[in-house]
């Protein structure tokens, strides 16, 4: 224990000025320290890095946990903290529970979920029976010398030590990257079967109290009975609690700041009633995770969601962090100590190999449904990754002495057990998964086709089932994703939630609003698309390089934005002429969050599952993944057989080295002028038009979600791809453009970038280095107050502005 | 053996696949009936007594793929008006499940069936190129589902992913190539790193007939 100095309370005799309050601040005091020395841990041990890839950061944290365990002991001869069953299931549980809930790849879990039940109810009884049973039997011969325990003692050790556990599969596998499948039902094992040890254990709990004399048929069927209410229950428990916060998320616009606080507090709230009811609480929480996600996700803000993975991601790596070092600390403690040699021996033993052969005989029975088939090596790491951990030592701690005689002995056990396992299986089991070449995830580039391929399939094989007269799993899924549409959406998502953009489309903004950024950020590195701050408004804005003018040349416009010099405007003479403030701050806006993206990202393996980093979900990820390379090849030209040129096709608004373009139909507006009406006004009309029609958003810029760049520029661009009357009109590919003025010129450049030049270059080509022709950005909307991108005509229009297009 | 003259031994032309067993033929010469109405062959108009197709947004192309002569593995063009049991088992084969038994060899013939059956759902024209029209047909067709979708943004995807298309199978193009279309080397090259045996199959099950109402 600490060393509590208490403040010596004088009678008073004078007003202490300072004084020493140490019993007032104690335990907060001391939770806080430990927190910090946890983390402080963690920091050390990323300083090594080529300590923290061979070595499992949980094993790490255990090792510092008896080191020191060992130092206060040594110091006070006192037992320090132990993890309290208490703290473990209230505390320390349930944040690494919902979130792996929150963040479980939906369609991957639903997928296999006939084999993790498998595993999880099946597996976890088998192992639990065996273990039990062969203990009994071994201690029947009398190698363990004198135990008082009798065979529902061994069952009820069994039942505890059976369990894989989430919190030790979660911290070694997401270390580990194997393949999603093999990953998700170990996983997904390790999360349902905690109804199964709930009940177990509760059922020869209760069982050794009443002692074995007294049970009868009865209150074994009453076990089975409970089992099925248990899990259930939970289950439904955590349904309901996920359709309340859904519920609740779609009404919080108005406290966007606390939006993140009714995630946690409602799925722990599931988690409580659960418990209370003495359901799986587990299960509560993990499957109010999983339902809420899709809806939640939607329904708040972009920093609120942030906030909420965050923060869920904080809370679930300390109270791993905590976990394991409390369970290093715990292990000292020589009052529990009891030493059997065959015992802990066969423990060790009995829980490995009848989990191998369980594993061998459930994964023969399930190749025979499973279309994607579990191989050997798939076995043997699902049998080695079978992990014990700290939940298996909080519910033998929680046994009581006077009723199971052994208690010492057999957290003695547990203890060894979840150490060998954490710290021998962790650490050897990533050269095991490179000896066997276990498939690993594959990291793709996200490919346009293989999503747009990917909605093929699952339609078509819809409908191969349809005509086939199959139930299967795309009948069932289509089926669901009929009665979501048509019901859940409605009264759970916000309604400008509901009209979201079908996902294909959401990647296929995405990956062009990529190009366009890392465009920018190529053209400038080619030093061809410097824009010129010019404070005259006729100045002819067309970059000569040859001549560079120091005193009003401005760098490019990525050092205009790394600077951070004040707003900037991509287009000078929209600057000038904007008359509204409020255009200002949404180009500052906007630019401060392109410059976010003009860096190249960094290209690190990203792994889908961990812990340690905030992983988008799945499509999130890939659709923001980065894309430079292929953004090259995108900017490649190919001849559609229609034209017969090929243009290659970038859109996006957000090019706005175009000057000086003009409007196509020019009647609306004046020379160099803006319009009367202001564009950007009537920009932002149009999307609350058309996007939000009950006024749930107004005309406040958070709508944009300015807090994520892409999504507003997705946002932005959105609007063009809904603006009605022509919709969007691709120069490039639309038949009915007088394609004179492309003919002209051969789109292709030199041999590294192919590019298509602009609409005006067409007609005058901007001088550059190398004498580049850059590429066209597509006009997205033919709304007459759109400047941009046509060729200049022969008319003699001034290059005015773009107001559209530094509305980013 | 069932009615309708049903051969119960396997047809030849199934011999490339794996066995498809008895059980299912008999499962499948069930559905046949059924949506046939005990006739000996099926109609295009047959399908439409299907409920749940009519929410499906490829339902045309689908069905139009159980009559194109080329999955039929008939020599000739075209469509045909009518087919018989064995067509329809010869289309459903193209879904069975890999089985563990194959060899590398067989594999991938297994594989280039199944593309060349997602190939010919595209190439609408029997050209053996998929063009840019028949891309945007497909998508928007894919895309139709989702009422908030505008045509345009269907056609700009499609225009999209056929830029990636040509990027995949063409790489650098130079200044005076036309890429006409997609063709069936460079579908199997877009297809290279995703195992597609894997994902399109459906389960013949031993379940019985879903009992539709007409």
């Amino acid at each position: 224990g600490q060393r509590s100095s208490e403040s010596p309370k004088y009678s008073n005799q004078s007003f202490a000025i300072v004084s020493f309050k140490w019993d007032h601040v104690k335990e907060p005091y001391i939770i806080a320290l430990w927190i910090l020395v946890a983390s402080l841990a963690k920091i050390v041990f990323h300083l090594s890095h080529k300590v923290t890839r061979v070595v499992p950061e949980s094993a790490l944290l255990i090792v510092l946990g008896l080191f020191l365990g060992g130092i206060v002991w040594a110091a006070d001869h006192i037992a320090s903290f132990s993890l309290t069953p208490t703290v473990f299931f209230f505390y320390l549980l349930p944040p690494i529970v919902l979130d792996a809930g929150y963040f479980m790849p939906n369609r991957l879990f639903f997928g296999n979920l006939g084999s993790i039940l498998l595993y999880a109810v099946i597996g976890t009884v088998w192992n639990a029976a065996t273990t039990g049973l062969s203990l009994y039997g071994v201690y029947l011969t009398g190698i363990m010398g004198q135990l008082h325990s009798g065979l529902l003692d061994f069952l009820l050790f069994g039942s505890l030590i059976a369990a894989v556990d989430p919190v030790a599969v979660l911290a070694v596998f997401e270390e580990v990257h194997v393949n999603e499948v093999l990953f998700i039902i170990v996983f997904g094992e390790s999360l349902l079967n905690d109804a199964v040890t709930v009940v177990l254990y509760n059922v020869f709990d209760s069982f050794v109290a009443i002692g074995a004399a007294n049970v009868t048929g009865i209150e074994c069927l009453k076990g089975i009975v409970s089992f099925f209410v248990v899990s259930l229950g939970g289950t439904l428990v955590g349904i309901f609690f996920a359709f309340l916060l859904s519920l609740v998320s779609r009404f919080t616009k108005h406290v966007r700041i606390i939006e993140p606080g009714f995630v946690f507090i409602i799925s722990y709230l599931s988690y409580l009633t659960a418990e209370m009811l003495s359901l799986s609480a587990i299960l509560a929480i993990t499957f109010c995770g999983i339902c809420c996600q899709k809806y939640v996700k939607a329904n708040i803000s972009e920093q609120s969601s942030t906030t909420v993975r965050y923060t869920m991601k904080m809370m679930a790596s300390g109270a791993e962090t905590i976990i394991f070092m409390f369970l290093g600390i715990s292990a000292v403690d020589p009052d529990i100590w009891t030493w059997n040699t065959a015992f802990i021996l066969l423990t060790l033993v009995f829980i490995s190999v009848y989990r191998v052969i369980g594993v061998i005989i459930q994964t023969w029975i399930l190749n025979r449904y499973r279309t994607v088939q579990l191989e050997i090596i798939d076995q043997v790491v699902m049998s080695y990754g079978g992990l014990r951990g700290a939940v298996a030592f909080a519910l033998v701690a929680l046994l009581d002495k006077d009723k199971v005689k052994d208690r010492n002995l057999f957290v003695s056990t547990t203890i060894i057990v979840v150490f060998f396992t954490v710290i021998f299986q962790g650490l050897t089991i990533k050269p095991l998964v490179q000896w066997l070449k276990v498939k690993k995830t594959e990291h793709r580039e996200p490919k346009l086709n293989e999503k747009l391929h990917g909605r093929a399939f699952d339609h078509i094989l819809s409908a191969i089932e349809d005509i086939s007269g199959q139930i299967g799993h795309h009948y069932l899924r289509d089926k669901w994703s009929n009665f979501d549409r048509k019901f859940l959406r409605k009264i759970l998502m916000r309604r400008s939630a509901q009209k979201s953009r079908d996902q294909i489309l959401n990647v296929f903004h995405e990956l062009n609003l990529k190009d366009a950024i890392s465009y920018v950020a190529e053209g400038e590195r080619r030093g061809s698309l410097a824009f010129i701050r010019s404070p005259s408004t006729d100045n002819m804005v067309n970059v000569d390089f040859s001549t560079p003018l120091p005193g009003t040349v401005e760098s490019s416009v990525s050092y205009l934005l790394r600077e951070k010099a004040g707003p900037v405007c991509l287009d000078m003479q929209a600057l000038e002429q904007r008359r509204k403030s409020i255009r200002d701050t949404e180009d500052t806006l906007a630019h401060h969050t392109l410059q976010q993206y003009l860096y190249k990202p960094r290209q690190e393996h990203k792994h889908l599952y961990s812990r340690h980093e905030i992983m988008h979900s799945e499509d999130d990820k890939q659709d923001k993944e980065i894309f430079h390379r292929t953004m090259r090849k995108r900017l490649e030209s190919f001849k559609s057989t229609k034209l017969g040129i090929n243009h290659s096709k970038k859109f996006n608004k957000i090019h706005k080295r175009d000057r000086g373009q003009k409007r196509r139909n020019s009647s609306v507006i004046p020379n160099g002028n803006i319009p009367s009406e202001n564009p950007v006004q009537d920009f932002t009309l149009k999307e609350k038009d058309l996007e939000f029609s009950e006024s749930e958003e107004n005309n406040d810029y958070e709508t944009l979600h300015l807090g994520k760049g892409v999504d507003f520029l997705a946002n932005v661009t959105k609007q063009n791809f809904t603006d009605t009357p022509a919709g969007i009109d691709n120069p490039v590919f639309s038949a009915d453009d007088d394609q004179s003025i492309y003919m002209k010129f051969s789109p292709w450049l030199s041999s590294e970038d192919t590019v298509v030049p602009s609409q005006r270059a067409r007609v005058q080509l901007p001088y550059s280095p190398d004498n580049f022709r850059r590429l066209t950005p597509i006009r997205l909307s033919n709304k007459s107050t759109d400047s941009f991108l046509l060729a200049d005509g022969p008319e003699d229009r001034p290059r005015s502005f773009l107001p559209e297009s530094t509305h980013m | 053996a069932g009615t309708g003259g049903v051969p119960r031994a396997q047809p030849r032309h199934l011999c490339p696949f794996p066995a498809v067993t008895s059980e299912q033929i008999e499962h499948l010469h069930r559905r046949f009936k059924q949506l046939s109405q005990d006739q000996l062959t099926i109609r295009k108009e047959n399908f439409d007594s299907i409920p749940d197709l009519e929410f499906n947004p490829i339902r045309g192309k689908i069905v139009h793929a159980f009559f194109d002569k080329r999955n039929l593995r008939q020599e000739s063009d075209g469509l045909a008006d009518e087919i018989n049991f064995e067509d329809f088992l010869t289309i459903m084969s193209y879904f069975r499940p890999i089985e563990m038994n194959m060899d590398e060899e067989q594999l991938d013939r297994f594989r280039k069936e199944k593309l060349k059956f997602l190939f010919h759902m595209y190439d609408s024209d029997h050209d053996g190129k998929i063009t840019l029209q028949e891309y945007r047909n497909v998508v928007e067709e894919l895309l139709s589902g989702n009422p908030h979708l505008e045509k345009e943004s269907a056609r700009s995807i499609a225009d999209g992913a056929m830029m990636e298309a040509a990027s995949i199978c063409v790489g650098q193009m130079g200044p005076d190539q036309v890429y006409e279309g997609i063709t069936f080397e460079d579908f199997l090259k877009m297809w290279q790193g995703i195992d597609i045996e894997t994902k399109m199959h459906v389960r013949f099950l031993n379940v019985d007939t879903i009992a539709h109402c007409y």
